[in-house]
């Protein structure tokens, strides 16, 4: 039973504290703070499913994000629909085309199907700029007016914010609930060993085809909203590269494979991002030191943060999942 | 001369620097099965090792500078080689993905705050030939004959030295080539030092060919990829084949199409043989 | 008697090499039919046949009466055929009972967790390693991880159960273990094909065997006419020990 394991009732209450904090101050700058957190924690724990659980890498990550930002910002702004309607919407589209573009590239195995990753990144990249309904490279704008249906760009940045938190708390709590399913299990024996999963009946075309779109969805709603929010979209800051990179560094600091290292590290990761970036000095160094804690944790600790808990204390294997 | 044939035989041309760089990363993935993606950076390396070479050394031919610049790229293999490879031969594929990836940020974080992402160039040109029409930039000729002249050492390297044919020998059969008294990670060492060395030197010559940044090494690791898959593993000189066939298809296709269009072009070719030829046009099975 | 399994003019080709020439046979509902030959004789390609992990280059395989040829592995798992591999792939990540769970999850009963949680302790207890539930795949002996195949494969709730030398690499101790258990698993109902190495035990547990022989099959008899079989001991003939034993394991 899903009410019954503690992990769950920590995400709510990280998810009620997200909510509240900024909002009892009324702290804007905390609250901007807190949805890069939130929606570094949505990435990661949506990557998770793909390497954590079925032991496939995804490089390109960030493209479902950043076409869901396409999609949902011309959907709200363009065709006039109401944000929460044109985010699920935008959700909806990537997931089916992440669906088509995995029914594809998952036939490659391991390294392979890692590159092909990139290569969809770099494909859609580039057929978005040149796409003139998405205004090519330029990319599109937010009119003020666009955030009228949602009580004026003050009260919309708050409404976003919360609708963020929403899609962390869902993230978080889907990793959750297919950790434990049968679909799950499928997932965890693909990771294990392919071919032996396949003779113990695992469909692993069909299962692996659903999680890459399913890690699609939720991304993608959150790209919807953010770049809504921020009020602007270009083909270079919808699919940065290095975010995708980010989410892995990320993920294998916090702990492949289970909800609260995709937690940890992402909110771990995204404060020292935050401290390296708006530092003087070291703001250049920022993916020289991303890539050194890449390479230590693979080192040192595969299994990150989490991953060395549950060595220190064996029982905390049930309880953090 | 047509338009099109005098672009596809300069597309024959860049190509065999294409099939330089892929020939790094096939002989190391061909013999100790490890994906480096460090590839990209290390090209990027060869770029900026041949500019200051050249900068620092002034009057001095581009391509006498190639030697010292195969040279750092073996030493700078043999570094890379122990932070990030020795430790992951056998294991898990994830895990020599991310730790060479992991250097690749490295390099390229490093880079970036020496020199920036601005546009660098290394101000060397040959002569060029002219065919009726057409003039053949002489920097593309002198880049393809070294290449060339590269891939034949390789090859000599590989079929007449007792090293090389150590290398052939881990890469057929590891545990058989331990039997025999070749002790395997001196060889993975001085493989993987080549490859790296490989991948520089073709940065070294495309740097002589086109503008570049420390981020350009990206663009010429995907290309390097779809020529390994073309080619199949293992089959260096195969490599070179595949990238100047790489290169003629570029050719064949640019006075047609936007540039931003060829790595989507290249990434749905990646895609099409790795599905329809998983052992590639030459090569034996892939990993 | 039913035909279980209808194995008919099957071939496999890997480039130049034939591995499998033309081979036919049937399997009974409820016995034991072992397959043996020399090394590289094809046998286990001709497994990897039936249950799907290779397609054959020609023939006709059907189980329980449906043409089951070009399936895949997980497809044929569905129709109540499942197998263990030569060499042993735990899931190692993963605990024993966990194994067990995946094979009960996507066998042929499709059973939820909670009953593949019921099918997986019961099925550990029938091969021994119900005290070893919740330890981790990897750090079984070779003994126990050939029994975890086996649990794993029982969980599907197979009909047909492929056994590729399950008795490799056990002692004399183990592997007295491992034929009660392949007897006490016919007994429950599931027909067995099996390959062996291990003489005698094969011609102890066998009803009847098919012998193959660089590809072919050369008899398909029960073991007391295989035996005095002329081929089968030519085929054994660079292996005197082998002969020996086909000669002295005399079924009781």
């Amino acid at each position: 039973m899903i009410l019954r394991r503690p992990l769950l009732w920590a995400i709510l209450l990280l998810a009620a504290l997200f909510a509240w904090l900024p909002l009892r101050a009324n702290n804007v700058a905390l609250r901007e703070d807190l949805i890069l957190v939130a929606v570094a924690i949505i990435l990661t724990s949506n990557l998770n499913l793909m390497i954590g659980y079925t032991g496939y890498v995804n490089f390109g990550h960030i493209v479902f994000y950043g076409l869901g930002g396409y999609v949902g910002l011309y959907l709200a702004t363009v065709r006039g629909w109401h944000l929460v309607l044109a985010a699920l919407v935008a959700g909806v589209a990537v997931s089916l085309l992440a669906f088509l573009f995995g029914i594809g590239i998952l036939r490659l195995r391991g390294a392979y199907f890692a590159l092909a990753t990139i290569g969809v990144l770099v494909a859609v990249q580039a057929f978005v700029s040149n796409f003139e309904p998405w205004g090519r490279s330029t990319g599109m704008y937010v009119s003020f007016d666009a955030y009228a249906p949602l009580g004026g760009p003050r009260h919309a940045l708050w409404t976003t914010y919360f609708l963020i938190i929403t899609v962390m708390a869902l993230s978080l709590i889907l990793s959750l609930a297919i950790k434990s399913s049968k679909f799950g299990l499928g997932l965890f024996a693909i990771r294990e060993d392919e071919d032996a999963a396949i003779v113990l009946g695992v469909n692993a075309t069909v299962h692996k085809a659903i999680i890459y779109s399913v890690s699609a969805f939720l991304p993608a709603v959150a790209g919807a909203l953010m770049f809504f929010k921020n009020g602007m979209i270009d083909p270079s800051i919808a699919f940065e590269y290095m975010l995708s990179l980010e989410g892995i560094v990320m993920l294998m600091l916090g702990g492949s494979g289970t909800v609260a290292g995709s937690a940890l590290g992402a909110g771990l990761y995204e404060r020292l991002r935050s401290y390296l970036l708006t530092s003087p000095r070291l703001s250049e160094f920022h993916l020289v030191i991303a890539g050194a804690l890449l390479l230590l944790v693979m080192r040192l600790a595969p299994g990150g943060l989490i991953g060395w808990l549950y060595r220190l204390v064996p029982r905390s294997r049930e309880v953090v999942e | 001369m047509s338009g099109i044939l005098a672009s596809m035989i300069d597309g024959v041309l860049i190509g065999s620097v294409y099939g330089l760089a892929a020939m790094g990363l096939s002989l190391i993935w061909g013999v100790m099965d490890v994906i480096n993606l460090t590839h990209g950076s290390m090209i990027a390396l060869g770029m900026f090792g041949m500019y200051l070479l050249f900068t620092a050394i002034t009057g001095s031919s581009a391509y006498f500078l190639l030697i010292p610049v195969i040279a750092a790229g073996l030493v700078l293999g043999i570094i890379v080689y122990w932070l990030s490879v020795s430790w992951v031969i056998g294991r898990p594929i994830l895990t020599s993905l991310l730790s060479t990836f992991a250097v690749n940020m490295m390099v390229i974080g490093i880079g970036t705050a020496i020199w920036s992402t601005s546009p660098y160039n290394v101000n060397f040109s040959l002569p060029g030939i002219t065919v009726g029409a057409y003039t053949f930039t002489g920097n593309h000729i002198a880049a393809a004959v070294s290449a060339v002249v590269i891939a034949l050492l390789l090859e000599l390297f590989l079929y007449r030295t007792r090293a090389g044919k150590a290398i052939r020998a881990v890469s057929d059969n590891r545990d058989a080539a331990e039997l025999m008294g070749i002790s395997s990670t001196r060889v993975l060492m001085i493989a993987f030092a080549i490859g790296i060395a490989l991948a520089a030197s073709s940065g070294a010559l495309v740097s002589t060919l086109f503008p570049f940044t420390i981020l350009s090494g990206a663009g010429y690791q995907l290309k390097s990829f779809v020529v390994t898959v073309l080619a199949g593993l293992g089959k260096p000189f195969g490599a070179l084949v595949a990238g100047v066939l790489l290169g003629l298809l570029e050719g064949a296709v640019s006075p047609f199409i936007a540039v931003s269009w060829i790595p989507l072009i290249e990434f749905g070719l990646f895609v099409l043989v790795l599905i329809v030829f998983p052992r590639g046009i030459f090569g034996r099975a892939t990993a | 008697m039913t035909d279980l399994l209808e194995v008919r003019g099957v071939s496999k080709r890997f480039g130049g090499l034939l591995a499998v020439a033309d081979v036919s046979f049937t399997l009974h509902e409820g016995e034991i039919l072992g397959l043996i030959g020399p090394n590289g004789a094809g046998k286990t390609t001709l497994f990897n046949v039936v249950n799907g992990v290779y397609k054959s280059d020609g023939g006709t395989i059907t189980f329980q009466g449906k043409d089951i040829t070009g399936r895949s592995p997980d497809q044929v798992v569905h129709l109540g055929l499942a197998r263990t591999h030569q060499i042993v792939r735990p899931l190692s990540g993963m605990t024993v009972i966990e194994n067990v769970i995946v094979g009960a999850c996507f066998g042929r009963e499709y059973q939820s967790m909670r009953e593949a949680r019921a099918t997986a302790l019961e099925v550990l207890e029938r091969v021994g390693l119900a005290s070893r539930a919740d330890t981790s795949a990897r750090s079984l002996t070779l003994a126990a991880k050939k029994r975890l195949e086996v649990a794993r494969a029982l969980a599907a709730r197979p009909k047909l159960l492929l056994l590729d030398e399950v008795l490799a690499g056990l002692n004399p101790t183990e592997i007295d273990l491992m034929i009660t258990l392949v007897r006490s698993i016919r007994d429950s109902g599931i027909s067995v094909f099996m390959i062996e190495h291990v003489m005698q035990a094969i011609m102890n547990l066998s009803d009847r065997i098919v012998v193959l022989n660089l590809g072919r099959k050369i008899a398909e008899a029960p073991p007391a006419e295989v035996v005095q079989n002329a081929d089968v001991v030519e085929a054994y003939l660079g292996f005197p020990d082998i002969v020996d034993k086909l000669r002295g394991a005399q079924p009781q």
